[in-house]
């Protein structure tokens, strides 16, 4: 059966070229990029090398990436090591409601550490007010953080307008851009960000490597402790292949970034445009125009999304949603619930993330398929009727 | 993640549907839950001669719905307030632990329909207290509201 992969948002395969250019620096060049013999200098040109390939997809310098185990990874640090270390300017800290876990249990954290925190609301389609932004605004602010695209509804906030609005009080601006690098153009310097999570697996490169971008003179500290690698700003023997990969898939994605970002925008209104005309009781959440490419996601009235997921897959399209069941706890997901929707409206939910590998094929398959995977559960359900 | 048994009732549900005139009715659940099980039953002799049930919820809430109505189908009242959670669960060769909770509440559907029978009501449904055992559940807040 045929597989439709629509979860890329989740992950992505890793690009065969970027495989094969990792594969030599398990086998053949495999030493410690600290050591100083040829070995290890060998690796650390290929680091180099790497970093500037990242560097340049966004539009930063070289010196201003460091390597981390991913997204995650760099935004603990970002968050803590900043506003740790920035103590006089303020204990104040500034983020969304819909940002990604790993931005909003690290600033709880702080929270709990003494720090104040701030969570500002979404507009319906998930946008950061720019107002909301500065009445939150206070002398104490020391960081702002909200990510620049969704990961559940796709929608993409106006990170220039709200770094500015930031750096107004003097703050630092820090966005959460695991989604958004490599699908669509991300430059440092026109976005204002002062600090910027990235992450391989969501550019078809390997898992377990991404880096934070934090520009000259931005005071952050190390968020892990030990050998002085990476310019003594993360400690540990750096992850040679994964940041070749990371590196080549950032290469691959600067060249192909206009044609994919086209072709995804189109293949993501068809589905959308097909899905919300043919069956009935259903919303699309986020920014209809302001979003990710690629990225469909709908609330079905009625039926439950771990429900459409299993039965999208016993077709072979893979997906993922935001209801209860989904998230593994009992409350639907906390974007969802941002957004204003309703529990039971939540619960509904389904995304569909396209990549590059997508076809006009898969979307035919999937609006062939889907309606009557609604219709069937709408029948068995208790509600709407 | 999930049993053969429960994919299975859960893509091939036995007995979706609704009752004309039904003799009970049971419902359990809330829609801010994420899970509602809604069952009706049709009893001669003192036995469940038809049962139907719609439900809205995961894959573990459908196929408990579907596998405990086809456990108590033909047997008699008495029997079938003998089926609890846990046997229908076992049935089912098991649910993954964070199932067992809220997706679970098939046999307490058919215990609210049976009730509702014995009552004598007909057919007005009867909205069980709520989805949750369990104290510490955050769901369990919003239906104490």
């Amino acid at each position: 059966m045929k597989s439709i992969y629509m979860d890329h948002s989740a992950t992505t395969p890793v690009d065969p070229d970027v495989f094969n250019a990792m594969i030599p620096y398990y086998t053949d060049i495999y030493g410690n990029a600290s050591s100083v013999h040829s070995q290890g200098q060998k690796a650390a040109r290929a680091v180099e090398n790497a970093r500037e390939q990242v560097a340049s997809l966004i539009g930063a310098s070289p010196g201003e990436i460091i390597f981390t185990s991913g997204g995650t990874e760099a935004d603990n640090q970002a968050i803590i090591t900043f506003m740790n270390s920035n103590q006089k300017k303020g204990k104040h800290i500034i983020t969304s409601a819909i940002e990604h876990h790993a931005v909003l249990h690290t600033c709880e954290y702080l929270a709990k550490q003494g720090f104040e925190l701030t969570v500002l609301p979404v507009n319906q389609e998930g946008l950061v007010e720019p107002d909301t932004l500065r009445s939150a605004l206070r002398p104490d602010t020391a960081l702002v953080s909200i990510m620049h695209a969704n990961n559940e509804v796709g929608t993409i906030q106006a990170i220039p307008e709200l770094a500015s609005i930031t750096h107004e009080v003097g703050a630092v601006f820090h966005t959460d851009a695991v989604q958004t690098v490599g699908k669509i153009p991300v430059n440092v310097k026109e976005l204002g960000v002062d600090l910027l999570s990235a992450s391989s697996h969501k550019l078809y490169g390997p898992k377990g490597s991404g880096c934070l971008f934090a520009k000259k003179g931005v005071r952050i500290g190390s968020y892990l402790y030990g050998g002085g690698h990476e310019r003594n700003m993360r400690a540990g023997t750096v992850n040679v292949p994964g940041v070749v990969g990371f590196g080549k898939a950032a290469e691959l994605a600067q060249q192909r970034l206009p044609q994919h970002e086209a072709a995804l925008k189109e293949l993501a209104q068809g589905l959308t445009r097909g899905i919300l005309d043919v069956i009935p009781n259903t919303r699309l959440t986020g920014h209809p125009v302001h979003r990710l490419p690629g990225s469909v996601s709908v609330c079905f009235d009625y039926v439950e999304g771990e429900s459409i997921l299993l039965m999208l897959d016993s077709y072979g399209i893979m997906a993922s949603s935001g209801s209860a069941c989904t998230s593994g706890s009992l409350d639907p997901s906390h974007v969802l619930l941002a957004l204003g929707l309703a529990h039971e409206t939540a619960h509904g939910s389904l995304r569909l993330t396209m990549g590059k590998d997508n076809t006009q094929e898969d979307v035919d398959y999937v609006l062939e398929v889907l309606p009557s995977i609604i219709k069937n559960l709408r029948i068995m359900s208790p509600l709407g009727q | 993640m999930y049993s053969q048994k429960v994919m299975d009732h859960f893509m091939n549900p036995r007995n979706v549907g609704k009752i004309n005139l039904p003799d009970g009715v049971g419902e359990v659940g809330n829609p801010t839950c994420g899970d509602i099980m809604h069952i009706e039953i049709e009893v001669k002799d003192d036995k469940i001669s038809d049962i139907k049930f719609r439900t809205f919820g995961c894959a573990a809430a459908i196929a408990t719905s579907s596998m405990v109505t086809e456990m108590v189908k033909g047997k008699s009242l008495e029997e079938a307030e003998k089926v609890t959670n846990r046997t229908v669960a076992e049935a089912l060769d098991g649910l993954p632990p964070v199932k067992m909770h809220c997706s679970n509440l098939a046999a307490d559907a058919l215990h609210e329909a049976i009730k509702n029978y014995r009552q004598g009501e007909g057919s007005s449904a009867c909205i069980s207290k709520g989805c949750c055992r369990k104290e510490t559940n955050s769901c369990c807040d919003k239906v104490a509201e």
